[in-house]
Parts: C-alpha cells; structure tokens; sequence
C-alpha cells in the first residue's frame, strides 16, 4: 500500500524513465551484483539457520555438565568439534545455541530503539518548535555518551540481566535513529508533494504514515542492518563485563568471560565464541553495506 | 597554508608512530619483559612484587575488616601477642610474656623493651593503652573488631610501669589472648595518630620489619625494609610491593613473565599448570576456612527442615571439588574446620543422594520441587575462588531433583548487605577464621546474636544459642570442646547450610623464593622471605 | 565563524546540564548504599545511618543536586567517599592513563588507517586492495575484548615478546611529572624506562586502534577513489609511479577531513572502548576508575567522571566542528 502510494506519488516530480520499475526491484538488482554484501546475506543466513535449527545441529543441550569425568577442558577432537569448557560441555553445542541469543538480543534491541527513535523523531521533525528542541538536546545528551559506559550505567541501575542488557542496548541506539527519522522528516518537509498534500488539507497523521514513513523505510533498512552488528558486540561487551546473560545461557560474550582463566590451558574455550562474534558481526555489516549502496547511494560516504 | 600544517602534522605522527613500532620489535625480540628495567641494584636484600587480587580499602587496621588490607598491615604493625609461624598458636610478639589472675579477670602483660616506633617514638605501655583507649572509645562502626572481640568486657588497660601494662575485665573472655594476636589489634604510634588524625589510614606507622611507602590507589603499595627493626638480621628483603591484578589468570601471567614473584587467589585448575613450570612453586595455606551455601532458613520453602536437608543431599560435593579445587579441598561436613579445637568428628555428613532428596522433598510438600534463587559471589575468595561456577554446578545438582535455580549475582557489597537482610533465598558465602578459635566460628557465624552481623541465613536455636554462650564465658577448655561438639550435631540436624568445602588456598611464587609460610589466617609475615637475587 | 563559535558553546550548556541531572538520578537508582559499602559487612545500623548522615545522603535530592552545581562552579568535583580524596587531584593519573593510550591509539589508527587506506585506493583491485579491505571488513567487526584476549596469547603467553598487563614494571615505578609514561621517562631521560612504557602500549593501543583504524582506512579509500578521477591525478597517474609521491601528499591533505571526522565520531568509541580494554590489560584509566567506583557506590567519583568524559567528547567534537570550518571554507554553518 504504502510503497504504491510513494511510487505514484513520486512519478510526476521524477524525470520519466523508460520503464518504470519500483525502486526497490531496482535496488535488489545492485544488490545481488554486490559480491560482498552477497557473502554477508549468506553469513547471517547461515547464522539464523543455526539458530532455528540449533537442537538438530547442536550434538549436546547448553548445560550438559560432565564434572568428574575426564570430559573437562578437552582439545578439540572428533567428538567435541570445539573442544570442552570446563564443565566438561560441548563448546559447540554451546556456541550453536548462543547464535539465538546473540541474534535475539540484536534484532530485539534495535528493533526497540527504532519504535522509539522513530516516534521522537517523527515528533521532533514534524513538529518543530521547542518540540524538536526538547527532543534534539535529548539525543544530544544521550550521545555525549561513550555508548558502552552509557549501557553499563543502565545495567547497573537496572540490575545485571539479559533482559535489562537489551535494554540498555535500546536506549543507547535511540539518538542514532532518531536523528536519522528527524533529517529525514525535515527534507521531506519541504518537497512539493507533501506541500501539495498540505495544502490539499491532508491531515497530519495521514501525511505522517503515508508520505514521510515510506520515504524513510529505506535508511532505516540500512541503519538498522549496520546497528544490528553493533547490539551484537555490545551484548557480548556486557556479557564479557558480567552484566548481561546469566549462566548457564550460552551467550557468546558471557562465555568468553567464563573462560578467560583458559587462556593458557585451553585456549580453544575462548576461540570459537569470540570467532562466532567476529563472523555474525561481519555477515552484518557487509549485508548493511550492501544494502547501503544499493537503497540508498547519497549515504554512501 | 592551514592545510601545509596538517600535513606536517601528519606526517610528524607518521614517523613517530614508525619509530615507536620499529624500535619496538627489535627491543621485543632480544630481550624478556621479565627483564625489563632493572633499577633496584643498590640494595641488598632484594625485592618482592606480591600480585594480589584487591586493593587495600585502609591501612589502619583497627578501622577494616577486610582481609586485604591485613595482608600489608601485618608487615607494618605488631601485636602484643603472635600465632605461630603456620597455625593460631599463642607466641610472644610485642609482649613478651603474661600472666592470668585466678577469677580470668586480670591479665598482666610484660611488654619487650627497645622496641621504636617507624616515626623514632618508643613503644611503652603508655602507647598500649593510648591504641586500647582509642578502640574503646570509638564505637562498633569504626572499630569492628574491638567491639565484638572485646567491646564491654574490657573494664580498663592501665600502665603499670613503663613496660606492663594490666587488663582488667567485666567477664571472662576466653580466647583473650588469640584476640590480642589478631592483625586488627595491631599496636600503632600514638604521636602519629595525633599528628594525622583523619588521614592516619593511609599513614601508618607501626612497629613492624617494614615502614610504609607509598599507596598509589588501586594499583600498588610499597613498603620498605625497617632498618631499626628489633629484631636482628629481619627483615631480610629490602622493599615489598604489593601490586593489584584483579583477574586471577592475568595475575598468573604476570607471574609466568617475572613482572610479580608472589601471587594468591591461584585458581586451582592451574596448579598442574605451575607444578609443571620448573620456574615457579606451589605454596599451600594451611586451611582455616569454610565455604557454605546458606539456606535462609525465613523465606519460602526453605523455612522446612526437610527441604533444607534434601538440598544438602543433591549435592555432590566431591565432584565440585574435584573440578572446581583440584582437588586442594576437603568436604566439609560441621560450620568449621577440623583443625579447630571442638571439632566434632562424630557427626555424619548428608551422603550424595538425590533419591532421597527427592522424597524428603515431597514428604515436605513439594514432590515437582520448587523455584528459588542461587546467589553466586561476585568475587574470588579463598575459600570460594569461582563463586560463578560452584554456582552454575550446584544448579545443575538441584535442577536433578526438581530445584529450578535463577543464579542471582550483585556487586560484592550490596550481595553481602541483601543476603544479611535475609533477601536471598541460597547464598555461597564462606568465612576464614580470624583465631582459630570455635567461638570464631560457631557464635560469630551462627549464634542467633550474630543475625545482621555474620550469621546470613537467620539460623535460630535456643539451645544452640545458650551452648555457644556457656562456652563463651568457661575457660576450661575441655568444657568448651564439650559443648561446641554439642551444638554441632544440633547445627547439623537443623540444616541452616550445605557446609561445601575446606579448601587449601593457593599461592605461586617464583622459584627464587624461600622461607615463605603462608598464614591461615591469611595474612603472611613477610620478614623473613628471602629472594635469590 | 566567531558567532559560530559562540553559538555552538552556548548549545552545550543544556545538553552538560542535561547530561549532569541524568547521571545524578542515575546513580542513585544504583541498588545499593554507599554508606554500607565503605563500611564494609559487619557494619551495624546505626553505623550506616550515621554515615549516610555525615556523607549528606539523607537529604533531599535537590539540596544534594545543588550543591554538588554549586561545587562544579569553583571547580571542585567533590570527595571520593572511598578515599576521601578530592577528585580533581586523584582523577588525573587515571585520566592521563586513558589519554596515553587513547593518544597512541588514534595515531596507530591514523597512521596505518591513511596509509593502507590511500594505497589501496592507488592500486585499486589489486591484492594489496583486496586484503587490506577485506581487513578492514573484519576490524569494524571485531570485539575489542576478544581481541585483546587473542593479543595476550599469541604475544605474551606464547611468544613472550610483550607483558600482558599493566602500565609499567612496578619494580622500578615512573617518577611522574606529567602522568604521561612516555612524556615522562623522556624528559628524565630514561630510555629503558621508555622501552618498558612502550611495551605496555603495544597491546592495548592496538585493541583500541583496530575499529578506528579500519574505518579510517575504509574511508580515505573511498575518498581517494573520488579524488583520483580528478584531472589532475589521472595526469598524474598517466607518468607512471614516479608521481606516486606527489600524489600522495595531494592525497594526503585531501583524506584530512574525512579524518577529522572520524576522530569526532570514534572519541566516543575510543572511550567506550578503553573501558573494556583497561579491564582486560589491568590498565589504570579513567573507564576503570568509574567502573570500580560503580562497584563501590562512589557517587560522586561516577558522577564527575562520567561528566568528565562527556565533557571530553563534548569538546572534541566541537574542536573537530570548528576545524572543519578552519581547514575547508566551502562548509557553511547556519
């Protein structure tokens, strides 16, 4: 609905092209040539599929505990892929089943901060006045802070948990979007359509969702792709930091900082989770990038 | 011409940043980190980096309770009264010797003569009782251990004459004199107190085998050879740094490279990894501790006698020392360990059973279990060197016989706050005796007068309760060990704990050391280390 | 570019005004009481409340807010309740610690990220392209903490080349003048004190580089592809290698605004990210001092430091925005 809208609303001010193909088809096709951003698609595919089927991947459950047996801090054979942490559990196992916590908080935090920076930033943009500057100081205020120790502040407030980690995660990526929506709002502000639309008497709600959202989707896509890789890091970063997940969630960073006292006796138990980041990561932001390019050529640095 | 600068300034960077990285690898590869900077060499004695894991929170000791801020403060202060070498023996220290009236009211102490203080002021009775009215008159908030060692019971210190000084007090107090030996009773300069007032925690000034430095917060403390020292030839090394590395692993690492020679809090899993290292050695402190899960017997579930003991019985404490202390602990079955006196040896542990636990669970009411919360300790102590694991372990035990737990962690102060309020519900918590006496353990852990001080899981028992007062006041010490025994087979009946683990804390040092005995207590005498050079 | 100047200045006093009643509210909605945790866990009631008392806890929010603005004012950042030290003389060490390495950072990121950003760009599509963007792909993607971990072992446990931790050999301690090792042992002349400073940095600088650097790089290439298809350059290009150099230093003044603006973006990150690196490399900066004073409930050593920080952050970006207006007269301020 919305996409036809914007297109038809877009034809008349456009120079006409030959034929007319939906911006978005457009940009799957520059999209797919992009070799990287291909790579990273797959990435997190292969990351996502992990998840979803992490009980028929995985060889073991999360917290399969093997104390006494000589199942503690094994090398990495045929039997433990990535070795044993010394619960005696299958690093792998857990490494598998910390894709869906890792890919969980990611996709939730940002999820959180783009309903909330939207909304504000919608607020800010379209209204103006004291408003826009209320809200603008706001983000201001939230961005004077390195973002790391900003999420560590909230935690502590909020009490060390996986839960309240996303949280925290939230709200430091609130301003990123919310000063995206509010540039975005301002241009759009003032192209003759949405003047016309004004002055045809089209109610400001209306003008909201049907002109100014469509016309925004596509950074958000982008933004939000990019600031996936970065929740993801910094989940790991409070669950490294003892303030995200609790045991015995397999979360990627929880369990590097579990195993830091193998760093010379198995260093395996610190590899593969701390590898597992580096590629979600990755696959994250070659897909941002990817999309980047093709949605959206004027972001391009 | 903005621009041109820039540049300069760009380039300015670019061959520094090359000088650092070039000169850097070929400094890198030809010689140790271990090596690095060697300045030390107009002394004799050498020097001791001792990695800890905490920094000292004050150098008074009078005014602390924690166990870090001993460890440096024994090296500055003397008491009147010393333990042994490796055990809670009573030996002569500042006094040299002492003698107990009849009634156990009046105790009369000679003190050693030519004994100065680190400022050049003498040590006399006068200074005894100058430290003994200060603790007096400051309340339980600013000298804990006064008040709850002595407190009321001490009527008045008096100086005799210019070396006996003679205590006189209310009641009996048992273990008077393994008091006056505890590093909180240390004897400090009543001129420096007076000259630094507030800021005496961080200008302490004793009569020990080192004088103070300097404190660089949060980082290190070094100490100094007393060269006035009374006793001859000690102290043997020249300077004692003690140096913060929170993370057990990297205070390994540091030790592995030669940056430290001494380290506790060793994590028990690399100890085979030490062992095999012909560089460095293994020291062993003589165990003086308990490492409980307490069951807060006021809240929920727990408040059954049945649920608290089938907890004990899910718990396999053999496996959880084997994977989490090397083996370098014993199970422990009574709330303290059996070195100490009054030790009941007659009382039978919970054997590993989750069967049984099961069924007292349901004969308590819950056949499908129960949730409750699992507290883990932030932080490393001996007696518990991986509070987070032992608790991922024991929730594991208890998910076998249908106890969900939520491991549940707060920063180490407010963790020991809530818990003393009763918040948690199971809580790892330990303790490592101050004496080496019961009383230390039994009143001061689980005494129905101790709730809100040490005693976290609220336990009461009446009967308990008057035992541990009776044993108080006696000084005959068979009576004593009569009674402790007694209480401990009523303490493991009522189930307020899973008593865990004795353990046998770690230390490392670098092969170079020698004569080092480290402490039970906790806080090692380091006069006469000594390090090959 | 005054009035700019002024304006930007005047717009910082609500966002630091802000920033301070946020962090105030914030730490006292920490659970815990700092009163209990100076007194450690034997304290008894009567004792907390008392010290609450004598610390000014008990008072209304206002009367605490106020007064701790009014002490800003004459500068006075207030007393750790730890130490009971004031916070301007002890913060500084901590703060020079982060700068130092901060410092080093940002040039190891600058001058590799430049470099490996204009050659790339130079040889487009060539190996030496390939792999150093495929790098900087992997560097914006890595988690400092684990790559702090990696260091440690390939550098210290295993080849021992570097120490693993710390800022210095405590064996024989820095006389500081400036609390900048590397200052320091300079003007003392004190070259093996100077190596051992060096070798400390290593490690960490690098950590804390590889996210900046990696972005540097990745945009200088991008600019520099813009500036090559200049006339000038493709002149230049058509002579062969020998204009490698003139091109590289057109090049050069041409990658300092992208730059600078990463240097505004990323101060953000490197302070973020020095707190994680401090932690792993026991490294006694400015994120360790507030992370151990939210451990402990130091409100006012969290409080100044964080506002310190912001103050920083504040402050390079303006100082970044101002450059731009200085070096490039084409960008405009309205």
């Amino acid at each position: 609905m919305e996409l036809s809208t914007n297109k038809e609303m877009q034809v008349p001010i456009e120079p006409a092209e030959e034929k007319a193909v939906s911006p978005w088809l457009e940009a799957w096709r520059s999209f797919r040539k992009n070799k990287l951003a291909v790579i990273g698609t797959f990435i997190v595919l292969f990351f996502v599929l992990l998840a979803i089927f992490a009980p028929y991947i995985a060889p073991e459950g999360i917290n399969e505990q093997k104390l006494t047996t000589s199942d503690r801090l094994q090398a990495p054979s045929s039997e433990y892929w990535f070795g044993t942490d010394d619960f005696g559990r299958d690093v792998f196992s857990r490494v598998v089943y910390g894709s869906r916590i890792s890919l969980w908080v990611g996709f939730l935090a940002v999820i959180g901060s783009i309903v909330i920076g939207c909304l504000l930033g919608i607020v800010a943009g379209y209204y103006g006045k004291w408003v826009d500057s209320v809200i603008s100081r706001f983000f201001d205020i939230l961005l004077a802070f390195p973002s790391i120790l900003l999420a560590i502040a909230i935690v502590a407030v909020l009490g060390p948990s996986l839960r309240n980690a996303l949280i925290a995660i939230a709200i430091i990526n609130i301003p990123n979007f919310g000063r995206l929506i509010r540039s975005r709002v301002l241009s759009v502000k003032q192209e003759e359509f949405i003047m016309a639309a004004k002055a045809v008497g089209m109610k400001n709600s209306r003008i909201l969702f049907h002109h100014v959202m469509p016309n925004s989707i596509a950074p958000i896509i982008v933004q939000g792709t990019l600031a996936i890789a970065t929740a993801i890091i910094e989940a790991a970063a409070l669950g490294f930091l003892g303030l995200g997940a609790e045991a015995p969630n397999p979360e990627w960073g929880k369990m590097l900082s579990d195993a830091r006292a193998f760093l010379t006796q198995a260093p395996w138990t610190l590899f593969f989770p701390g590898l597992a980041i580096v590629l979600t990561v990755l696959g994250f932001n070659l897909m941002g990038d990817g999309l980047r390019d093709a949605l959206d050529p004027r972001m391009k640095n | 011409m903005k621009q041109r600068k820039g540049i300069w300034a760009l380039v300015l960077m670019l061959l520094f940043s090359l000088a650092l990285v070039g000169c850097n690898k070929s400094a890198g590869t030809d010689e140790k980190p271990a090596d690095e900077g060697d300045t030390a060499g107009e002394t004799s004695g050498g020097q001791l980096v001792f990695g800890r894991g905490g920094d000292s929170t004050s150098l008074d000791p009078a005014v602390t309770t924690e166990g870090e801020a001993f460890k440096v403060t024994k090296n500055i202060y003397e008491t009147l009264i010393e333990f042994g070498d490796q055990d809670t023996e009573i030996h002569p220290g500042l006094a040299t010797e002492w003698d107990t009236s009849e009634d156990g009211l009046t105790h009369t102490l000679k003190l050693r003569e030519g004994v100065k203080f680190h400022d050049g002021t003498d040590f006399n009775a006068e200074a005894v009782v100058f430290n003994f009215e200060r603790w007096k008159a400051g309340n339980a908030e600013q000298f804990y251990y006064y008040n709850s060692q002595f407190g009321d019971k001490i009527d008045s210190v008096t100086a005799v004459d210019e070396y006996t000084v003679e205590f006189k007090l209310n009641t009996p107090i048992a273990p008077f004199y393994k008091n006056l030996a505890m590093s909180p009773f240390g004897i400090a300069s009543p001129a420096a107190i007076e000259e630094f007032g507030e800021d005496f925690f961080k200008n302490p000034v004793g009569t020990g085998p080192f004088k103070f430095k300097e404190w660089k917060e949060n980082d290190y403390i070094t100490i100094v050879k007393n060269e006035e020292y009374w006793q001859e030839g000690l102290p043997k090394l020249d300077e004692v740094i003690f140096r913060v590395i929170p993370e057990n692993s990297t205070r390994l690492n540091e030790l592995a490279t030669g940056a430290v020679d001494l380290i506790d809090g060793v994590n028990f899993s690399d100890k085979a990894t030490i062992d095999a290292n012909p560089d460095l050695q293994i020291f062993e402190r003589p165990s003086l501790n308990i490492g409980y899960l307490g069951l807060t017997s006021t809240r929920g579930p727990l408040k059954e006698k049945l649920v608290r003991q089938a907890l004990n019985h899910a718990v396999n404490k053999q496996e959880i020392i084997d994977a989490f202390y090397a083996g370098a602990a014993e199970p422990a079955i009574n709330p303290m360990p059996p070195v100490v006196a009054g030790y009941n040896p007659d009382v039978a542990d919970y054997e590993y059973d989750p069967e049984k636990a099961k069924e007292l669970l349901a004969e308590a009411g819950y056949p499908d279990g129960f949730e409750m919360e699992l507290w883990a300790m932030p932080v490393p102590r001996p007696y518990m060197p991986e509070g987070q694991k032992v608790a991922e372990a024991l929730q594991k035990m208890f998910e076998e016989v249908g106890v969900k737990a939520k491991i549940v962690t707060y920063e180490w102060a407010t963790y020991l706050e809530k818990a003393n309020a009763g918040e948690a519900d199971t809580f790892l918590l330990g303790w490592t005796g101050d004496n080496g006496d019961a009383d230390n353990f039994l009143y001061v852990l689980l005494d129905q007068d101790s709730i809100g001080s040490n005693n976290y899981s609220q336990y009461q028992n009446a009967e308990v309760h008057e035992l541990l007062l009776k044993a108080q006041a006696s000084s005959d010490q068979a009576e004593r060990e009569e009674l402790y025994k007694q209480a401990q087979v009523i303490i493991k009946d009522d189930a307020p704990w899973i008593p865990l683990v004795h353990s046998t804390p770690l230390l490392a040092g670098s092969a170079k050391i020698s004569n080092f005995l480290a402490h039970p207590t906790g806080s090692d005498f380091l006069a006469n280390v000594e390090i090959q050079q | 570019m005054l009035s700019y100047t002024v304006k930007r200045l005047l717009s910082l006093i609500p966002v630091l005004l802000g920033l301070t009643l946020i962090v105030f509210f914030m730490i006292r909605a920490i659970p815990g009481n700092p009163a209990q945790t100076i007194l450690g866990q034997l304290a008894t009631d009567e004792a907390v409340a008392a010290l609450t008392k004598q610390l000014g806890l008990d008072q209304p929010w206002y009367t605490q807010f106020f007064h701790y603005l009014g002490g800003l004012f004459t500068g006075d950042l207030g007393e750790s309740l730890r130490t009971k030290s004031p916070i301007n003389e002890e913060i500084w060490p901590f703060l020079a610690a982060t700068a130092e390495l901060a410092f080093c950072a940002m040039i190891i990121a600058i001058v590799i990220g430049v470099n490996a950003g204009i050659i790339s760009a130079w040889f487009q599509n060539s190996w030496f392209d390939y792999v150093a963007m495929i790098l900087a792909l992997i560097g914006v993607s890595m988690p400092i903490f684990w790559l702090g971990l990696m260091e440690q072992w390939v550098f210290a446990i295993n080849l021992e080349w570097l120490p693993t931790s710390g800022r210095e050999n405590v064996r024989a301690p820095i006389e500081t003048i400036t609390n900048f090792y590397i200052l320091d042992t300079l003007i003392q002349g004190r070259m093996d004190q100077f190596w051992v400073v060096v070798k400390h940095l290593v490690m960490p600088s690098f950590a804390l580089a590889t996210i900046p650097m990696a972005i540097i790089a990745r945009i200088t290439r991008s600019t520099m592809l813009e500036v090559m298809k200049s006339d000038f350059i493709r002149t230049a290009r058509a002579k062969g290698l020998r204009m490698f150099w003139v091109v590289y230093k057109h090049s050069l003044k041409n990658a300092i605004i992208p730059v600078l603006t990463i240097i505004g973006l990323q101060t953000g990150l490197l302070l973020g990210g020095a707190i994680l690196t401090e932690t792993i490399f026991s490294w006694p900066g400015i994120g360790r001092y507030i992370y151990d004073a939210i451990n402990y409930r130091d409100y006012p050593v969290i409080q100044s430091g964080i506002l310190i920080i912001a103050v920083i952050f504040v402050t390079i970006n303006l100082i970044v925005d101002l450059l731009y207006a200085a070096i490039d007269p084409r960008i405009k301020y309205n």
